[in-house]
C-alpha cells in the first residue's frame, strides 16, 4: 500500500532523472548482507561442532579427568590437559602483567605528552610491531632473547634468591636455559603491547578535549589528569582493549612453542619449562593418530572454552563498570 | 619489437604446453626427514626426464593418512608400517635411503668425538637416573676426559617426529627401564629436560645451555658443527657417526626378517655399526587405481637408486647398500604388477 502510493507519487512527478528504488534489488542486498553475517555464525558453529566431535572420544574416555589429570603419555594413550591449561593461563597472565602497564604508558605518552614531531614515528613503529609474524617473535625469542635472558636475568636472579623462602622456589632456575614459562610470558607481552597500545591510544584520543583542558585549568598535574579524568572516562573501553590482548595471548601458538620449553610438568618456578594448549597442539598435531588426535581436538575445545569464559568475564566486568 | 617478443612468448608457451602433455607428475607426501634429498633428486630427475615430483613433507603420519586416502601416488614414512597393516591396506613398503640420529652435547672443553657413551648411560641420562657429568658410569668410559660435577640438562624434540621415534626405539632396546618407562614413539613422556621444536630447536637449546645433551639428525649436526659423541654398539665397540658406520649397520641387518623391510636398524650387530641408524620408507598401493602413476613413481626411485647416491652423500644421507637395492627391485618385480600380471616397472636397471 505504502509502496504503491509512493510509486504513484514518484511517477506523477517527472522522474526521468531518478528512478524509484526497486524493491527486488533492496531485498537482494538485504539477503546478501544477512548471508554474510550468517556465514560467520555457520563457520563458527562448524568449527565448534567439528572440534567437539573430534574431541568427544577423549572426553568420553577420560571424563572430567581429562581436565584435572596432568599425565600426557602418548605411548600408553593417557591424556590430561591440566599442565597445558595452567601453562596457558600463567603465560597469558604474565603477559598482561607486563604488557598492560607498558601499553597504557605508551598510549598516554602518545596522546598527552608526546611532542608532535615524535608522534608519527612512535605510532608507526608500534603498528609495525603488530604486523611482525609470530614465528619471527618465536625465532628471535629462542635465538636472541633466551641466551641474553639466561645470562643477565636467570643466572643472577637464581644466585640471589637461592635458599630464600618462596622466592627461592618461584624464581630459581634449576637449568638456566633462557626458555620457560616466564620467557614465554615476556615474549607474549611484547606481542600484545602493540594491540593494546594502539587501541588504547584511539580511545584516549576520543576523550573530549574540554574535559582535559578543564582539569588542567583548575590546576591539575599531568598525573592527576590521567589518573582522575582520562582513565575513568576511557575505563570500559580500555578493559576491552586489554581483553583483545588477552585473547591473543591465550591463543598464540608459534612464538610460545619456541620459547616455552615444551615440558609436560607442573613446576613451582617461573623459570622452568612448561607448555600451553596451543603449543601442545602445534607440537603434536602433525604426527598424531587415534586417541592422541582426539585428545588434541579436546584440548582445542578447552582453549575455546577458556577464551569464551574470559570474554564473558570481560563483558560482565564492563557491564558492572558501566552501571557504576 | 613488440611483435617479436609476443611471438617468442607464444612459442615458449607452445613448448611448455607440449612438455606438460608428455611429462608425468608424480605426487607424494609424508616424512620430513628425507625431504631435502627427495627435493634434490626431483630437481635432477626433472632436468633429465622432464617428469616432475611434487612432494609435500607433512610428517610421517600425514603421509600414511594421505596414501590411505589415495590422494597421493606414494606415501613416505620414517616409522615402518607393520606387516598386518600393509596386508590390510594392500600396500607395498620399501626403503629408499638412510640416515642416523646422533647425540649432541655442550660441555666446555670437550670437543666433538671426545665423549664416549654407552646406550645404557644415554638412556639413564634421558631418564634422569644419571644427573651429573662426572657420574662414575660416564667417567668409566671416558678416562682422560675432564668432566665436572655439573648437572646434565637433557634436550629433546617437543614435536612428534621420526627422529624421536628412532632415538627412543634405540633407548628401549638397550635399557629395560626405558622400555618400561617412557617407551618408544614419535613423542614420549620425557621425565626431565627441555623440549625444542624441530632439529633447529634442539640444536639451539643444546648450544645455549651449558652441560646439555640432545639428539638430532646426523646431517643437521654435521652441517652445523655441533659436537657429537661416540656410542658403543652391540659389538661393544665405540664408533663415531659417519657414512661408513651407518652403512655398516645397514649391511649387517636382516632386511628380510620383517615384511615390507620394516626392520629397525638400531642396535645392529657389526663391529663398525652405528647403533642409531634408520631407513626411511615409501608406501605404494599394490592394486592402485592409477597404476601408470605408480609406474612413474617406481621409475623415479629406480633412477634414484642408480644415479642418486652421490647427491645423498652430499646431503649427509646414506645410500642403501647394493644388495638391499637389488632386494627392493625384486620386490617391485614380484609384487607390483598390472592387471595382465606384468610388472609395473618393465626394465629396472
Amino acid at each position: 500500500m505504502v509502496a504503491v502510493s509512493q510509486q504513484q507519487l514518484v511517477m506523477s512527478m517527472d522522474t526521468s532523472i531518478r528512478r524509484a528504488p526497486k524493491s527486488s534489488s533492496d531485498t537482494l542486498f538485504r539477503l546478501a548482507s544477512f548471508g554474510s553475517a550468517l556465514l560467520v555464525l555457520i563457520v563458527l558453529a562448524g568449527i565448534i561442532g567439528s572440534m567437539i566431535w573430534g574431541g568427544l572420544p577423549a572426553f568420553r574416555e577420560f571424563g572430567l579427568g581429562f581436565i584435572t589429570s596432568s599425565v600426557w603419555d602418548v605411548q600408553r594413550d593417557q591424556y590430561g590437559a591440566w599442565v597445558a591449561i595452567v601453562g596457558t593461563l600463567t603465560t597469558a597472565f604474565i603477559a598482561l602483567l607486563i604488557g598492560v602497564p607498558i601499553s597504557l604508558g605508551i598510549a598516554i605518552f602518545l596522546t598527552q605528552l608526546c611532542p608532535p614531531w615524535l608522534k608519527r614515528p612512535v605510532a608507526t613503529t608500534i603498528e609495525l610491531l603488530a604486523a611482525v609474524p609470530s614465528i619471527i617473535y618465536g625465532m628471535w625469542g629462542l635465538f636472541v632473547f633466551a641466551p641474553l635472558f639466561a645470562k643477565f636475568v636467570q643466572i643472577p636472579v637464581s644466585q640471589i634468591v637461592e635458599g630464600l623462602p618462596i622466592f627461592g622456589t618461584i624464581l630459581y632456575a634449576r637449568v638456566p636455559s633462557g626458555v620457560g614459562i616466564l620467557t614465554a610470558g615476556i615474549i607474549l607481552a611484547i606481542m600484545i603491547i602493540p594491540f593494546i597500545a594502539s587501541v588504547a591510544r584511539d580511545i584516549l584520543d576520543q576523550v573530549p578535549p574540554i574535559l582535559r583542558e578543564s582539569a588542567y585549568g583548575i590546576g591539575c598535574t599531568t598525573w592527576e589528569v590521567v589518573r582522575h579524568v582520562l582513565l575513568p572516562q576511557a575505563g570500559v573501553s580500555i578493559i576491552g582493549a586489554i581483553m583483545l590482548g588477552l585473547g591473543r595471548a591465550l591463543g598464540e601458538t608459534m612464538a610460545v612453542t619456541f620459547v616455552v620449553g615444551n615440558a609436560n610438568r607442573l613446576s613451582a618456578s617461573f623459570f622452568d619449562p612448561g607448555s600451553t594448549i596451543a603449543s601442545r597442539i602445534a607440537n603434536e598435531f602433525n604426527e598424531a593418530i587415534g586417541l592422541q588426535l582426539n585428545a588434541l581436538m579436546a584440548l582445542g575445545c578447552i582453549l575455546f572454552l577458556v577464551t569464551f569464559l574470559v570474554l564473558v568475564l570481560a563483558r560482565l566486568l564492563i557491564a558492572r563498570v558501566k552501571v557504576n | 619489437m613488440k611483435f617479436k617478443s609476443i611471438a617468442a612468448l607464444a612459442g615458449f608457451a607452445a613448448v611448455s604446453c607440449s612438455l606438460a602433455v608428455s611429462a608425468a607428475e608424480i605426487t607424494g607426501a609424508g616424512a620430513t626427514f628425507p625431504f631435502p634429498i627427495y627435493a634434490r633428486w626431483a630437481e635432477t630427475y626433472n632436468k633429465e626426464t622432464q617428469n616432475r615430483l611434487n612432494y609435500q613433507s607433512i610428517g610421517s603420519s600425514g603421509g600414511i593418512r594421505q596414501i590411505r586416502a589415495k590422494t597421493v601416488d606414494f606415501g613416505a614414512t620414517d616409522a615402518p608400517l607393520k606387516g598386518e597393516e600393509l596386508q590390510k591396506d594392500g600396500l607395498v613398503q620399501f626403503p629408499v635411503v638412510m640416515g642416523g640420529v646422533v647425540p649432541v652435547y655442550n660441555i666446555q672443553g670437550v670437543a666433538t668425538g671426545q665423549l664416549k657413551l654407552t646406550g645404557e648411560v644415554l638412556a639413564d641420562i634421558f631418564n634422569g637416573r644419571i644427573t651429573k657429568w662426572n657420574d662414575a658410569k660416564i667417567a668409566g668410559a671416558n678416562p682422560g676426559v675432564k668432566l665436572t660435577d655439573a648437572t646434565i640438562t637433557p634436550v629433546y624434540r617437543s614435536d612428534g617426529s621420526g627422529t624421536t621415534s628412532v632415538f627412543t626405539t634405540y633407548l628401549s632396546q638397550v635399557s629395560e627401564s626405558w622400555k618400561s618407562g617412557p617407551g618408544a614413539g614419535a613423542s614420549v613422556q620425557w621425565p626431565i629436560g627441555q623440549g625444542g621444536k624441530g632439529n633447529e630447536g634442539v640444536a639451539a637449546l643444546v648450544q645455549q645451555v651449558p652441560n646439555s645433551i640432545g639428539y638430532v639428525e646426523y646431517a643437521y649436526a654435521k652441517q652445523n658443527n655441533i659436537p657429537v659423541s661416540q656410542l658403543q654398539n652391540k659389538a661393544g665397540k665405540f664408533v663415531s657417526p659417519e657414512a661408513k658406520t651407518f652403512q655398516a649397520a645397514a649391511a649387517g641387518a636382516d632386511w628380510k626378517s620383517a615384511p615390507g623391510y620394516g626392520i629397525s636398524l638400531t642396535n645392529q650387530t657389526g663391529d663398525e655399526a652405528w647403533p642409531i641408524t634408520a631407513p626411511t620408507f615409501i608406501l605404494v598401493y599394490k592394486n592402485s587405481d592409477k597404476p601408470e602413476q605408480v609406474t612413474e613413481a617406481l621409475k623415479f626411485f629406480d633412477w634414484a637408486f642408480n644415479k642418486g647416491d652421490q647427491a645423498a652423500l652430499d646431503l649427509d644421507y646414506v645410500p642403501l647398500p647394493a644388495q638391499v637395492k637389488t632386494m627392493v627391485r625384486s620386490t617391485w618385480q614380484n609384487e607390483l604388477k598390472d592387471k595382465a600380471g606384468q610388472p609395473l616397472l618393465k626394465n629396472p636397471s
